[in-house]
């Protein structure tokens, strides 16, 4: 009878838990952004296109091994694909031929065709083994019909129509000699070049026909040391290289029979001068791979000096001298190609014009003023894509690409058409900030805030703040009755700007403050995703890591809120702060302490000073301790709660874990130390409790009635280690529960036959983990959770140093169908919301899988008591139900964190999945309980009020009649 | 300097007199969770020092406070001798109590697995603290535990005083603070526990059995348990048209209570 109330039993805990949106909220309390990446290659679509599709592409690849479509009119993807990350899926090279994306994979693992309108496969072909050199298309009699892969001792030729190799030929003497550079005149023969460095040149033509080695020629070079930086090939086949020693180029017509050394011209007889320690580049163009490059070439001197140059019978000739310049490109359409040059205007603002090749004659009406962003990084590049107008003249457009990752696109003569903020695409850390109050809001609030100077002035201030809302209402209404009356297209509801923010009812509206690994840092509305402020820090390093930190939020007016990121060189451990303000992300003017040696560890303390900023501590490798802000008052708050000040540091190398205690005079001592050697196990990470979280019920109402008290230790580290032997059999995962104050390990475990990547959430009295079961092969979650008893030791306060009671430990494990990407426990107000916890999974679904199922009591056998407790009777295996992914069909790719934060609504956490996209919505664990629904009938229940009211009057006046009535009889 | 290693060799001495007066009070200090399964036969016992440091100036100077007596064997069990605290001790930590100092002690990194003595030797030290005026208050009663890894290797010690708080009581030192109370056990990991797909299985078997044997549960489910049914379609059916108003505050209460 009770086993067979289990179903039912489930079936009505699931019907509770289904938070899945209904098809009308779709879009409304979420928002996806995509991206790609940094921008490697990219190709403006030049073939023209059939007259009903009237849509321009931008075809490119990035960094992070994507390959996409985007729209030229409006900078969305029309479609993406993204490949395996590492050097797996990385993209070599991407060749565009009309239709079709020739894009090499993975080192040369991989070639393929993409066709370019849908994004659809044409082909794929393994190529052989070898390290990916170059590939060039190679045209026959004015037609492309091949794709040349150069390895690095093997040149094969491909159909482009069909991926199938035409040929394959070993290199002759690839094991001394570089290849590095194929090309192709249109005229049946590939030439592969290579280089012995400070010796020859080896040139090798191959006949396109059947492989045939036709000529091979060494000529003799000992300056050289790179073809690729430093020649080109130019006019029908010369080869000009560049000496940045003795600052000459050289010439070497490749076709040539006898030709046995290359050709000296020193740049002194143009009248050429290189800028001290400069490598002079060279940049050519050849429009069509069926036929030979322009004699047209480009020559950079310095950083913002270039020359175009014409090649000609051997001879070289200056057509224009462009200085300042700083990024020049060729552009081609039809049979037209232009030279596109960028040039300093003035601080802010660059403009392009364009020269023909032939003369470098400077094009009319050409223009385009393009204005940078004074938060963003100095333009690295510049793809323009040319149109022949009806009247033959040549319009471009242009997308300049900078430092910053930032692609934008731009008209004639200068409109911004879109922008993408690529370094998005990599987000490292973030934080949700709430807005401030209105003006109004903040002067009735500024009311409180100041003291009281006699009874007239208050009632005084009262009344002028109250006329000041008055005169806000009355404007709102204005507006209402304004907007109102105009067509309802015309109002743009969802236009958000950094003038109109302020806090909403319920703070469901915040900043989203996001740090990229790019050193862009970038301020969202939470609402819409649009782009408030950006902020490039221009001096971070690659490696760097980033610690964001709130210090002071918006709840103290007048002082504005302050953000403080730590920008930590990885290789060095030298740290240095950007204090700035989250909501307008303005560089704040207060002055940071110099930390000249490396940081250890950060500590945000509770403590304030005077302007309400919470006190940030440094701990150098010195064990000194740096307070920021370093006033006085601080730096008194510090020395009375020195010996309460504890902190904790992680040397995952040695497996140590020691405890310091803060003393007065801001040096630290050693109190505790915990060695796990590092033989055995190593520490992969640790994770103490989030500041903000609120835990409302301190224990478990158990089916007798007793309470299960919960151990609520906010000191608590979870610390989780693998183990150094990766044998199946013997590889284990450790899991530590150590005190960060008194360093005692309250529990330790460890998951036999059990192997990383383990993601885990530590939150209230529990701790959840995922690890992967190397006997079962299969990923397993487990959940360990800390009670105290049924009596609570001291419920007042907690103090690690007066706990001596070890706490009762309980846990369990799970199947889990899928790996996992990572995981994230929702967080509400005051924690009376039931938690559920955010997995993000590969398949770029975010799961929110309730705690419920991930409870140490689920009992294996059902009883009264359990059933009276709400507990599920124990399975084994975790369910995944679609309508538990709360984004629905918008799948975030490769999803690396996901953030939350409390909203003001209990019943509401605000989440953001962030990887390659980023996703943001709302979550109700509980439902939402404190909210009426969005079709709520407020008729019905106004109109049965009023009937109800009604019926009381009327029944009340019958009711004296009749009375009254008696009384008469 | 002099001083102090002169007064360290000191109680090194009177360490090695007193053991044997007070190893029958303090022996049975392992009562933690592992306890002595009788190995005695196995004589490959062995010793490790825990030192103590109590200073008015709060920087650490240890000295010895008592030895662990560590019998190796499938279980390794602990038994800690101790010394008593001198007049001099017992003073200075009443100072240390009066200025909130900290009480600390520490062991050396060893393995506890007789066998691997030799593999490896001491390291560095494993250091644990308590306030020092919770060990004047509590008596010198403490629980002092040492945590193990995998391989049986020392990775940290703890120690609590019962009771753990200070509320400022008297305490009479010539009584009170002369022995140590110790209760020392060694914790080694937990192994967790995998989910349980047999016992489940088993379970689900034993359930198919039951409905199997009865042949009155063979009847079709519908048949069976219409009394249920219907009420909780009409149920369903209630409580979806009230999800139009107000019915998500039922579902709260109800996932609320289940936390």
């Amino acid at each position: 009878m009770a086993s067979l109330l289990y179903p039912l039993t489930i079936c009505l805990y699931l019907l509770n838990l289904s938070a899945a949106v209904f098809e009308d909220q779709v879009g409304k309390f979420d928002w996806r952004q995509q991206y790609v990446g940094n921008v490697r290659f990219a190709y403006f679509e030049t073939q023209p296109q059939s007259p009903n599709v009237n849509v321009k592409k931008l075809l490119v690849a990035t960094e992070n091994n994507i390959f996409a479509s985007l729209n030229s009119r409006t900078g969305d993807i029309f479609w993406r694909h993204v490949d395996k990350t590492g050097p797996e899926g990385h993209i070599d090279t991407l060749l565009v031929h009309g239709q079709d994306a020739i894009v090499v994979v993975g080192n040369g693992r991989l070639l393929r065709s993409w066709e370019t309108n849908i994004g659809g496969l044409n082909w794929e072909t393994v190529l052989d083994t070898g390290s990916f050199q170059s590939a060039a298309l190679i045209g026959v009699q004015d037609l492309v019909k091949y794709v040349a892969v150069l390895k690095k001792s093997a040149i094969s030729l491909h159909y482009l129509s069909n991926g199938h190799q035409k040929w394959v030929e070993n290199l002759p003497d690839s094991d001394t000699v570089q290849y590095q550079t194929v090309y192709s005149g249109g005229n049946g023969e590939v030439f592969v070049l290579g280089v012995v460095p400070h010796s020859h040149i080896v040139v090798v033509a191959y006949s396109i026909e059947d492989g045939e080695i036709l000529k091979q020629t060494s000529v003799e070079a000992p300056w050289m040391s790179s073809l690729e930086s430093s020649c080109v090939v130019v006019g029908p086949g010369v080869l000009l290289c560049v000496d940045p020693v003795t600052l000459s180029l050289y010439t070497l017509p490749l076709q040539s029979e006898e030709s046995t050394e290359m050709n000296q011209i020193l740049l002194q007889t143009l009248d050429l001068e290189v800028a001290s320690g400069f490598q002079p580049v060279l940049t050519s163009t050849q429009p069509n791979p069926a036929r030979p490059p322009l004699s047209t070439f480009f020559l950079q001197l310095g950083p913002d000096h270039h020359i175009l140059l014409q090649l000609s019978d051997g001879l070289i000739a200056p057509l224009r001298d462009f200085s300042p310049s700083v990024l020049v490109t060729f552009a081609t359409t039809g049979d037209r190609t232009v030279a596109a040059v960028m040039t300093p205007k003035n601080d802010t603002a660059c403009s392009v014009n364009l020269f023909t090749v032939d003369s470098g004659r400077r094009l009319l009406d050409t223009t385009v003023i393009y204005h940078m962003d004074p938060n963003g990084g100095n333009p690295i590049r510049l793809y323009v894509h040319a149109f022949l107008k009806k009247d033959d003249s040549v319009g471009y457009r242009v997308m300049v690409q900078t430092e910053d990752l930032t692609l934008t696109f731009l008209h004639q003569p200068g409109r911004v058409v879109w922008t993408r903020e690529e370094a998005l695409a990599d987000v490292v850390t973030m934080e949700m900030v709430d807005l401030p109050l209105t003006g109004t809001q903040a002067e009735l609030e500024g009311e409180f805030g100041k003291k009281a100077d006699g009874l007239l002035p208050m009632v005084l201030k009262r009344l002028s703040s109250q006329f000041i809302l008055l005169q806000a209402w009355i404007a709102h209404l204005w507006k209402l009755f304004y907007d109102a009356r105009k067509p309802r297209s015309q109002i743009n509801k969802n236009e958000v700007t950094i003038e109109t923010l302020s806090r909403d009812e319920f703070n469901l509206q915040k900043m989203m403050v996001m740090v990229t690994a790019s050193g862009k840092l970038f301020g969202i509305d939470s609402k819409s995703g649009t782009i408030l402020w950006k902020h490039y820090l221009k001096d971070v390093q690659p490696n760097a890591a980033f610690k964001l930190v709130i210090q002071r939020t918006t709840a103290h007016f007048p002082h504005p809120p302050q953000c403080t990121l730590l920008i930590k060189d990885k290789d060095t451990g030298l740290a240095s702060l950007h204090v700035f303000n989250p909501i307008f992300g303005k560089k704040s003017h207060i002055g940071v302490p110099a930390l000249p040696r490396p940081i250890l560890q950060t500590l945000l303390l509770p403590l304030i000073d005077q302007d309400y900023a919470k006190v940030l501590l440094l701990i150098d490798d010195q064990y000194k301790v740096t307070a920021f802000p370093s006033t006085k008052n601080v730096l008194q708050q510090l020395q009375e709660m020195a010996s309460s000040i504890f902190f904790y540091l992680v040397d995952s190398s040695q497996g140590r874990l020691s405890g310091f205690r803060l003393r007065k005079d801001l040096s630290t001592e050693l109190i505790w130390e915990v060695v796990v050697p590092a033989e055995v196990q190593k520490i992969v990470a640790v994770k103490g409790k989030r500041a903000n979280e609120h835990v409302h019920s301190q224990g478990r109402v158990m089916g007798d009635r007793s309470v299960l008290y919960k151990y609520l230790n906010p000191n608590l580290l979870a610390v989780v280690t693998e183990s150094t032997d990766t044998h199946q059999e013997r590889s284990f995962v450790g899991i530590f529960l150590i005190d960060g104050v008194t360093g005692r390990i309250i529990h330790e475990a460890v998951q036999r036959k059990a192997r990383g990547p383990v993601h885990f959430v530590h939150s209230e009295n529990w701790v959840v983990y995922e690890y992967w079961n190397t006997k079962s092969r299969r990923n397993e979650f487990s959940v360990l959770e800390l009670y105290e008893g049924t009596e609570l030791y001291n419920s007042t306060v907690f103090s690690s140093l007066d706990r001596p009671h070890p706490p009762q430990v309980l846990q369990q494990s799970y199947i889990f169908p899928s790996s996992i990407s990572t995981l994230e426990a929702t967080l509400t107000e005051k924690g009376i919301t039931s938690r559920h916890l955010l997995v993000g999974l590969p398949s770029g679904a975010i799961l929110s899988l309730p705690k419920m199922f991930l409870d140490p009591r689920r009992p294996e056998m059902v009883s009264e008591q359990s059933r009276e407790e709400n507990l599920i009777p124990y399975a084994p295996e975790m369910p995944i139900r679609t309508e538990w992914f709360i984004n629905y069909n918008q799948t975030v790719s490769r999803v690396r964190g996901i953030y939350t934060a409390p909203s003001g609504l209990e019943s509401t956490c605000l989440v953001v999945a962030y990887g390659l996209d980023i996703y943001q919505t709302r979550v109700y664990p509980s439902k939402q309980f404190d909210v009426l629904k969005d079709d709520y009938d407020y008729m019905l229940i106004s109109s049965v009020l009023l009937g109800l009211f009604f019926a009381t009057m009327i029944s009340k006046r019958l009711a004296q009649v009749k009375l009254l009535n008696r009384a008469w009889r | 300097m002099a001083l102090a290693r002169s007064r360290y060799l000191d109680t090194f001495f009177v360490l090695s007199t007193v053991t044997l007066l007070f190893w029958t009070e303090f022996g049975d200090c392992n009562n933690g969770r592992r306890s002595s399964d009788g190995m005695d036969t196995d004589f490959s016992g062995f010793s490790i020092p825990l030192e103590h440091s109590f200073e008015v100036d709060d920087v650490p100077r240890f000295r010895g406070r008592g030895t662990l007596q560590l019998r190796g064997g499938r279980e390794t069990s602990v038994s800690l001798s101790q010394i008593q605290l001198m007049e001099e001790d017992r003073n200075r930590l009443k100072d240390v109590a009066a200025v909130d100092g900290l009480y600390r002690i520490r062991v050396p990194r060893v393995s506890l697995q007789a066998d691997r003595q030799t593999e490896r030797q001491a390291e560095g030290y494993l250091t644990a603290f308590v306030r020092a005026c919770s060990v004047v208050e509590s008596h010198l009663s403490d629980v002092i535990s040492l945590h193990t890894d995998v391989s049986g290797y020392l990775i940290g010690v703890s120690i609590v005083t019962l009771p753990g708080a200070c509320h400022g009581a008297e305490v009479e030192d010539e009584i009170d603070l002369e022995a140590f109370n110790t209760t020392i056990s060694i914790i080694g990991p937990v192994n967790a526990p995998a989910p349980e797909t047999a016992r489940f299985i088993e379970r689900m078997e034993q359930e198919m059995e039951k409905k199997g044997k009865n042949p009155q549960e063979q009847k079709s489910f519908f048949a069976k348990y219409w009394m249920y049914i219907v009420p909780l379609v009409l149920f369903l059916m209630m409580s979806g048209a009230q999800d139009q108003s107000g019915g998500g505050a039922g579902g709260a209460a109800a996932n609320g209570g289940g936390r």
